[in-house]
């Protein structure tokens, strides 16, 4: 077991990682995890829950959000490293029957 | 070479249980179907919602579904129960499934005179199935035997991190093994189906994952609307999943690493198709779990996050938790705790042996966790059309 809360980077192309800890708040430190078993200390600055996803790095408006080395969805803001990164500033792109013009 | 201990059918394949299937033709027949089941032990019944008042291709999916079920390994007789005017084809059933060497029966609940005259044929007839084939023993089967269905439900983070992972691991070995495994949840292909076309064995199956991925995201845009809280769910998002594209890519690491060898349609029964395979089906559990049924499976690895807990009639549901946190709290409803790698406390390859081991005991008779407190009522039809 870990002596610090874990998060974990599925692939080295991510820029989020998924925390697998309880009581994650501003300020809290979580080792990353890289797929080589590489160990980053990391700040989180917002409040994340168990399973939930942060910023590894600044990611820009517009910028692709990355998991498992793939598209995951595009940030609807700015975020900054360490901030919390879920639906309220990702947005899907697909099966979006209420965009227009999706094809 | 691993085997199994399972019921010899006249077809060749094993089953993993040894059930009389109670098949309602239309939903108009369920309760009849239901009381005959309630009455006789060894029986299950296909209590589903379809088969009238539906478009003809709609009505041969649901004939052929039924039939597919029928056919399935463990299943050793089946009792059909019409109502008599429905718009599925019930001659056909009795036909196709009377071919396959089983016992099989068909009550008319209109001709019989009504409900409770049907009630007292049809229990006649299950009771005696049932006592003809309840004497049956178990022979050894090679693993080649096995269909495998696979299929992940109430997800969250933990699933595409631990528990699809280790079932994947289990995959890639049942294929090795010559044996037959089927994934589907089509609409958690969103966002990885180029992942998966690259798989595919030939070009053509490869375009039709992507056909089959993009027939199902227009049904669902054609609403208007934002998929999301349909697909990822509520639950899903609470779990921490922000999208559909980060739900599948969660989703495949189940389907593990090999070729895929073709795409079935929803009612299709796996005759000599080896190796993985994906059937087309959405990803709500009553609908795949029928589907996953239909192929022939004799069961199915089911991995979850935040605690799925179904089942189905006669297919034994193996609950593989990927939330150590779910598995500690619904330990009566999961079968294995592939929390652990989460924790850091087993690898994907330990949690694998631990499923192959459980599915090596369920297929000789061992009871999941749903099986034994009954919870297994998970079953309908995915049509495409409207009922009218």
């Amino acid at each position: 077991m870990e002596e610090r809360p874990i998060a974990i980077q599925a692939s080295t192309k991510d820029n989020v990682a998924t925390i697998f800890a309880e009581g994650i708040v501003a300020g809290t430190e979580v080792v990353v995890l890289d797929p080589s078993g590489t160990r980053t200390l990391m700040e989180v600055r917002e409040d994340v829950p168990y399973g939930h996803k942060f910023a590894l790095r600044d990611i820009a408006e517009g910028e692709q959000i990355t998991k498992y080395g793939e598209e995951i969805g595009v940030a609807t803001c700015s975020i900054d490293t360490g901030a919390y990164v879920h639906v309220h500033n990702l947005d899907s792109m697909r099966g979006r029957g209420d965009l227009e013009g999706d094809k | 070479m691993p085997s199994f201990m399972g019921y010899r059918r006249p077809d060749g394949r094993y089953g993993a249980r040894n059930l009389v299937a109670i098949i309602p033709s239309v939903t108009c027949a369920n309760d009849v179907a239901q009381a005959i089941s309630r009455q006789v032990a060894g029986t299950v019944a296909y209590l589903h919602h379809q088969g009238c008042c539906q478009l003809p291709p709609d009505l041969e999916r649901v004939t052929d579904t039924l039939i597919s079920l029928g056919r399935g390994p463990n299943v050793a007789a089946v009792l059909i129960v019409s109502l008599g005017c429905e718009g599925t084809d019930h001659e056909r059933m009795y036909e196709e499934l009377s071919a396959t060497g089983k016992p099989v029966e068909i009550i008319h609940i209109q001709a019989l005179g009504g409900v409770t005259k049907a009630i007292r044929e049809g229990t006649d007839i299950a009771r005696r199935l049932a006592i003809q084939l309840s004497g049956l023993q178990r022979e050894e089967a090679d693993i080649s035997h096995v269909v495998m269905a696979i299929k992940c439900g109430a997800s969250d983070t933990t699933s595409g991190m631990a528990s699809n992972c280790a079932i994947g691991a289990v995959s890639d070995r049942l294929v090795d093994l010559g044996a037959t495994v089927v994934f589907g949840e089509t609409t958690e292909f969103i966002g990885g189906e180029h992942l998966l076309a690259r798989r595919a064995v030939t070009p053509e199956v490869g375009q039709q994952i992507f056909d089959i991925v993009d027939a199902m995201e227009t049904r669902a845009k054609s609403i208007g609307c934002d998929m999301r809280r349909g697909q990822p769910t509520p639950g899903n998002i609470a779990g921490g999943l922000s999208s559909i594209e980060e739900k599948s890519l969660g989703a495949i690491a189940k389907s593990g690493t090999r070729l895929i060898q073709g795409v079935l349609d929803y009612p299709a029964f796996v005759t000599d198709q080896k190796g993985l395979w994906i059937k087309d089906t959405p990803g709500r559990e009553p609908e795949i779990l029928t589907g996953m049924a239909a192929t022939g499976a004799q069961f199915m690895c089911f991995s979850t996050g935040l605690g799925a807990p179904q089942g189905f009639p006669s297919m034994p549901v193996i609950k593989i938790c990927g939330n150590p946190r779910t598995y500690e709290r619904m330990e009566e409803d999961m079968d294995v705790n592939a929390g652990l790698i989460i924790t850091g406390e087993k690898s994907i390859d330990e949690v694998a042996d631990e499923v192959f081991a459980k599915i090596l005991r369920v297929l000789g008779g061992e009871m999941t966790k749903n099986e034994a407190i009954g919870y297994f009522s998970a079953i309908d039809i995915h049509c495409l059309g409207p009922v009218i």
